[in-house]
């Protein structure tokens, strides 16, 4: 081994000092222009914060794939839920007549929806596919009011951050950006494939996601609540998702 | 120490630190990769051609093992569920993989690394210059003492294989998995012929990866595991003194 030279270590030192320096710089910019996901700490936060913000970099404002209603998966998989709650069975024999949602938080207006009010609003489609963290896919059309038109409808703060959305099962819960909530593919899904939602997809009402993987497309939406934070929420990490392992921002 | 009849030979230079440093990021990052990916796989041993598949759907092959999910026919008992932190260092590892690629690749156009040490020089670029070396290995004959300062043609074709046609395989086939990107970037995903495509040529370069690191490690051991491995780590290797008339020696 060569004795390392005095001007080398001033340089090495130099530019370890200079990389530290830029990488605080670039932490405190990456948060101030909301590219450091909620499950930024722990052992895995590095990832998480490289994979989000990458995507809010490259991908903000782009539309997720559609396909030819050729294309529709004649034998879509619903997946396994919990067993429903007495709430939600009482619902379910009353037709989801008195079904509603709920909409609060820094908002102008908070307001209760049923779903007929949700469908007065204007009515989007989409051929999307939901795809799983566990890896397999289908391809359905989603039909329902984008979530930006229900935002629009109750005025939502400037200040707002985030949207989280909560199931009937209170414990089954997820949050999404401004970038996804104010997507026009997020969409309060009430129909598939031309009629109503089934129970088994979702039905009466779930936030369709499409630019992230299905965890984050939550069934039986009752309550949405806007929030300039996250902190609040559970465990401060914008879902439950995280307690199990799993990403809060599911783009990959 | 057996090392006394190498150490009196002349070490010379084998391995730049941007080489080494490399090598090992990527060693680190490619058994993460190779780990997480198999525990993910297990939440969906099914395999599917296109862009949607799932248990309702025919697969193109199912691997014969038990499933983390219950909802997969496999006739085998339920796994306990790990894909949460499998996926979390399944990403974390890709990002390290990329970044560390990213400085080896910047580094080595700066450096000829690749015009010198891996692009075959003019007279073995042919199949019969490959097929000369394969033969010699059948042969089981020892290594030439200029592999100890340099590729041969089968090494260096295989290197440039794995660094610019694998590893940007299965980085795409990653991307082409991703509802985000594949939005931002759609022909990542139609070009192989869907998601599902894509996911099972992620499966089959996984394998191609890993069948890569067998044979390089049967081969370091080949030509010498303490001296190929020294090389890597502290960057010399000890070359026999040049003789005129290259006498057959034994490597220790």
């Amino acid at each position: 081994m060569k004795p390392i030279s005095r001007r080398k270590l001033i340089t090495s030192g130099l530019a370890a000092t200079a990389g530290v320096a830029g990488l605080s710089v670039a932490a405190r910019m990456a948060k101030s222009y909301g590219l450091v996901p909620p499950d930024s700490g722990g052992i895995y936060g590095p990832g998480e914060t490289l994979t989000y913000a990458a995507q809010r970099l490259l991908t903000r404002h782009s539309l997720a794939r559609e396909f030819p209603r050729s294309m529709i998966s004649s034998a879509p998989f619903a997946n396994v839920v919990s067993p429903m709650n007495d709430a939600f069975k009482q619902h379910q024999a009353a037709g989801f007549a008195d079904w509603r949602l709920t909409v609060s938080g820094m908002v102008a207006h908070p307001t209760s929806f049923s779903l007929a009010d949700l469908k007065s609003l204007p009515i989007h489609s989409q051929t999307t596919e939901v795809a799983c963290e566990e890896g397999w896919s289908y391809i359905a059309e989603w039909i329902g009011t984008p979530l930006y038109e229900v935002l629009n409808a109750v005025g939502v703060s400037p200040h707002a951050r985030y949207v989280a959305y909560f199931s009937i099962d209170k414990d089954w819960w997820e949050s999404i950006d401004m970038a996804d909530a104010l997507h026009p593919q997020t969409i309060l899904t009430m129909g598939m494939n031309d009629g109503d939602l089934p129970v088994p997809f979702g039905g009466p009402l779930r936030l369709r996601v499409p630019r992230q993987l299905g965890y984050k497309s939550v069934k039986y939406i009752t309550h949405i609540t806007v929030a300039d934070s996250l902190k609040n929420l559970g465990a401060s990490q914008g879902s439950p998702e995280p307690d199990f392992a799993y990403s809060w921002f599911a783009g990959m | 120490m057996q090392e006394t009849s190498q150490l009196t030979d002349p070490a010379i230079s084998r391995h730049s630190a941007v080489v080494r440093v490399t090598h090992w990021l990527t060693t680190l990052a490619f058994f993460a990769l190779l780990v997480t990916g198999g525990e993910i796989v297990i939440s969906h041993p099914r395999f599917y051609w296109g862009e949607v598949g799932n248990v309702n759907t025919t697969p193109l092959f199912s691997l014969p093992i038990p499933a983390s999910r219950g909802t997969v026919p496999t006739g085998f008992a339920t796994l306990p569920d790990q894909n949460g932190w499998s996926r979390n260092l399944h990403f974390q590892s890709a990002w390290a993989l990329v970044l560390t690629g990213l400085v080896y690749v910047a580094a080595s156009l700066l450096s000829g690394h690749f015009k010198n040490d891996l692009i075959p020089a003019q007279g073995e670029r042919s199949l019969r210059a490959i097929g000369a070396v394969l033969a010699k290995y059948l042969r089981r004959a020892p290594p030439d003492p200029a592999e100890a300062r340099s590729y041969n043609a089968a090494q260096r074709i295989t290197y440039l294989g794995v660094i610019f046609i694998l590893f940007p395989l299965i980085l795409w086939t990653g991307l082409a998995m991703s509802p985000s990107f594949t939005s931002a970037y759609p022909v990542t995903a139609s070009a192989l012929g869907g998601r599902q495509s894509a996911r099972t040529i992620h499966f089959f370069v996984s394998w191609s990866l890993l069948l890569f690191v067998l044979v390089h490690m049967a081969m370091v051991i080949h030509a010498g595991f303490r001296s190929r491995m020294r090389a890597m780590i502290t960057g010399r290797i000890a070359v026999s003194q040049p003789i005129p008339q290259p006498i057959p020696q034994e490597e220790a």
